[in-house]
């Protein structure tokens, strides 16, 4: 047994409730009280984050910590004050109103496991806005916007928590002696808990329905839903399963920006856009990649667009890079200098861009992806002979060292040395092998 | 060699961010799976909430319980974060959002750039309570510009919006490296909070009662017209009233220039490229680049329209800062947009077409 170390968590100052009459939404702040009492918590240890509805009035009846957010969002709000502190004892205070606009937070918040307490006031219907129905309401049921009988089938609140991984979950009723006990449980629970608590809405839903605590029970045999503890699993909450990713992780570099020294040169004197136009699986981004590199290291400026469709390995894949001799600003490319296709779906995705090409530019194509529409010049990709065998799998890597050799932009061995720099040794190691073949 | 996401991610946490939730979206997924790999790395949290709501419901509960929080998103997550913004807005709860700009509305052009949120950052949430937007140029500005919004959001007890673009985001650049490492010349954000600091929730500590309810200073609900009309003026003024700490350009003024040039984000680096130009071709042309969009820097902007007698306004929207612009200039200025919605960049050619008429 806990010191109690105070009599009541509950701010006598500001009683007596302004719930209506009859409404058992008291009963379950005195349970809350006693529970925390039973637990001889400081109220500094203890936050209540109250929902909206008439249980959002509750937080000034507390004198622990309270938040009071937006309908349906409470259970958000508490998971993230637990992950900041977890010395801190979290409680939600929800409807059945709630937990309909805030469901899919619920069942993901049972998911999540983070170690809070969610309490649903639930009766059946919108109290503070006139007895609109909820999703908790009972089918047939008369409210202010089901006036001839509802007609959607009730969720269970407390199963839905339960499917979807919550630890700990019961139902109960206000008028259960062993509430506070409950809540008591729930909230040793390591992980997420939930009571489904059900109510009676003496304004609105008591005396549209003719649902007082007998009927009350009786829809809750004839649901099948029976009262008690649910399920109670032990599995580790956020809080430890993080713990084991922050140390795993710590153990990780910290990311850091590639850096590249300027170790060739280069005497370009103007901007030159190219555009590598081909499919997915190419590694096209990765060539586009390696020259904007090479140029780096060659004192240049540039920047290095990509664009592919959402869904990865089929479809076009296009790498726009800017070279400049000085800062690039305007990154874009309407009129490519020079178009490199190494694919259909490449050719067709650029056609409007090779189409605004002018005579002075030119247009590399790969075999059967000449006869472009437009007044460029327009040349074969001639790789070296001993690389013939290379052009299936690594054509882009191909294209790179071709271009580099054609264009004179920057030297040869800046690519070279750019595959060292940022390719992972294997891959290095195969492309270096490609870009041998131009020596 | 970096990309804008990973510059704000290290300028996030570079700030001491120690708490991420987001929800992936193009143009800002990088975003997220750079702090969420980075987080746990520092001993600090980042996670994926099941949408934009919860994501930013997690970020508004840690800031509470203490966290240095930060998120980001696009235009279609924005607008799932707007009941959540109004929260931090009436909880005064330190949040920095960047918005990757993509081209709207709704789904829109997923992977095109655009600057169509600019005023739905400003005007995202109930209320009309003002918000910060800063909106960087290049990769070396969303750094320092990120670094930059924490320490408002710590001042003001405000959410603090980065708005960027896919382009900016999503682009590789080669970058100097002292750029990144040294910080622009820019006018210090103090420390102290402009009102009370935020007090987080804590053991042993004060009681508190944080609430998105009109309040009293102790935060408990209130409905006397006077505290609420009190409490409102303040969250309009705190921001209000400082609008010259918080404003931030570049201007770039020449003597004797009857057109000044206004822009920003990506846009900004077009107009660059145009004034030189245009300069080279003997032109005389004023730019000014605005990096702090709200408050609108009324004082910088009327300083350089000074003498003015047309005002060029690219922007990837249909004119959104353009409006801003008019209400300062006299009406004898001529005011002259420039404007893409069709997924590309605004060129220089296009800029400098408009100068000529």
């Amino acid at each position: 047994m806990v010191e109690p170390i105070l009599d009541t968590y509950i701010a006598e100052e500001n009683l007596p409730y302004e719930f209506c009459p009859g409404c058992s939404h008291g009963k379950v702040l005195g349970a809350l009280s006693n529970s925390l009492k039973q637990q001889g918590l400081d109220p500094s240890e203890v936050v209540i984050v109250t929902d909206i509805g008439c249980v959002g009035l509750s937080d000034k009846y507390f004198v622990t910590h309270a938040f009071h957010g937006l309908h349906g969002r409470a259970i958000t709000y508490a998971s993230g004050i637990k992950m900041q502190n977890p010395e801190l004892t979290v409680i939600v205070l929800i409807g059945d109103g709630g937990c309909g606009i805030g469901g899919y937070h619920l069942l993901n918040a049972a998911r999540l496991n983070t170690d809070i307490t969610v309490l649903v006031f639930n009766n059946f219907n919108f109290g503070m806005t006139g007895g609109q129905h909820s999703v908790t309401t009972p089918l047939d049921s008369i409210t202010a916007t089901t006036t001839l009988g509802s007609t959607d089938a009730p969720m269970d609140i407390a199963g839905t928590a339960k499917v979807n991984g919550g630890g700990f979950v019961a139902r109960a009723t206000a008028f259960d002696k062993d509430l506070p006990d409950m809540i008591t449980k729930a909230m040793h629970h390591d992980g997420f808990a939930l009571i489904d608590i059900w109510e009676l809405c003496t304004a609105y839903y008591v005396v549209r329905n003719d649902f007082g605590r007998k009927e009350m029970m009786g829809y809750m045999d004839s649901m099948n839903m029976e009262s008690g503890i649910l399920q109670e699993t032990e599995r580790p909450s956020f809080q430890t399963s993080y713990k084991g990713i922050q140390e795993q992780a710590s153990k990780q570099k910290p990311m850091s920006g590639l850096v590249l020294d300027t170790n060739f040169s280069s005497d370009i004197e103007k901007p030159v856009r190219i555009v590598l136009a081909g499919a997915a699986g190419q590694k096209v981004v990765s060539a586009g990649n390696l020259l904007a590199s090479a140029a780096t290291l060659s004192g240049l400026w540039t920047s290095r667009r990509a664009d592919f469709p959402i869904t990865i390995q089929t479809g076009f894949s296009v790498a726009e890079i800017v070279i400049s001799p000085e800062p690039v600003l305007y990154s874009g490319i309407i009129k490519p200098d020079v178009a490199a296709l190494i694919a259909p779906e490449g050719k067709a995705k650029i056609a409007r861009l090779t189409k605004t090409m002018e005579e002075s530019d030119t247009i590399y194509f790969a075999d059967g992806l000449g006869d472009v529409d437009s007044p460029a010049n327009q040349l074969p990709l001639e790789f070296p002979e001993s690389a013939k065998k290379e052009v299936h799998k690594n054509i882009s890597a191909l294209t790179a060292g071709y271009l580099t050799k054609q264009l004179n932009l920057f030297p040869f061995e800046a690519l070279q040395e750019a595959v060292r720099q940022i390719q992972k040794p294997k891959i290095a190691e195969i492309n270096l092998g490609i870009l041998a073949h131009f020596e | 060699m970096i990309d804008g996401a990973a510059a704000i991610a290290r300028g996030a946490l570079d700030a001491g961010c120690n708490f991420y939730a987001g929800y992936p979206i193009t143009p800002a997924s990088e975003i997220l799976t750079h702090m969420l790999r980075e987080l746990p790395k520092v001993g600090g949290i980042g996670l994926q909430g099941e949408d934009e709501i919860s994501s930013l419901g997690h970020c508004i509960g840690a800031a509470t319980a203490g966290a240095t929080v930060f998120t980001a998103t696009s235009g279609p997550g924005l607008s799932l974060y707007s009941e959540n913004i109004g929260l931090a807005i009436m909880m005064e709860v330190p949040l920095v959002i960047a918005i990757s700009q993509r081209l709207g509305p709704s789904t829109g052009a997923a992977t095109a750039s655009a600057q169509g949120d600019i005023q739905f950052m400003r005007w995202c949430t109930s209320g009309g309570y003002p918000v910060i937007v800063l909106s960087p140029t290049n990769i070396p500005e969303s750094y320092h510009l990120t670094n930059r919004a924490f320490k408002l959001a710590k001042r003001f007890r405000s959410p603090v919006f980065i708005a960027t673009d896919k382009e900016t985001v999503m682009t590789t650049e080669s970058v100097a490296e002292s750029e990144m490492l040294n910080a622009p010349n820019w006018p210090a954000i103090l420390d102290e909070p402009v009102d009370k600091p935020l007090d987080p929730y804590q053991k042993n500590g004060t009681i508190h009662h944080y609430t998105g309810s009109s309040h009293t200073e102790e935060g408990h609900i209130t409905k006397d017209p006077e505290i609420i009309a009190e409490f409102n003026e303040r969250l309009k003024n705190k921001i209000g009233d400082q609008v010259d700490e918080i404003a931030l350009v570049k201007t770039d003024l020449q003597e004797g220039a009857d057109t000044l040039i206004i822009s920003y984000g990506v846009s900004a680096r077009s107009m660059e490229t145009a004034v030189n130009q245009l300069r080279d071709q003997g032109e005389k042309v004023s730019a000014l680049t605005v990096y702090s969009l709200w408050p609108v820097p009324e004082m910088k902007i009327l300083g350089c329209l000074k003498g003015i007698k047309r005002v060029i306004i690219p922007e990837m929207n249909h004119g959104q800062y353009r409006h801003e612009i008019e209400r300062l200039a006299n009406e004898n200025v001529d005011l002259i947009g420039v404007n893409r919605v069709d997924t590309f960049l605004i060129t220089p050619e296009e800029i400098i077409e408009a100068y000529y008429g």
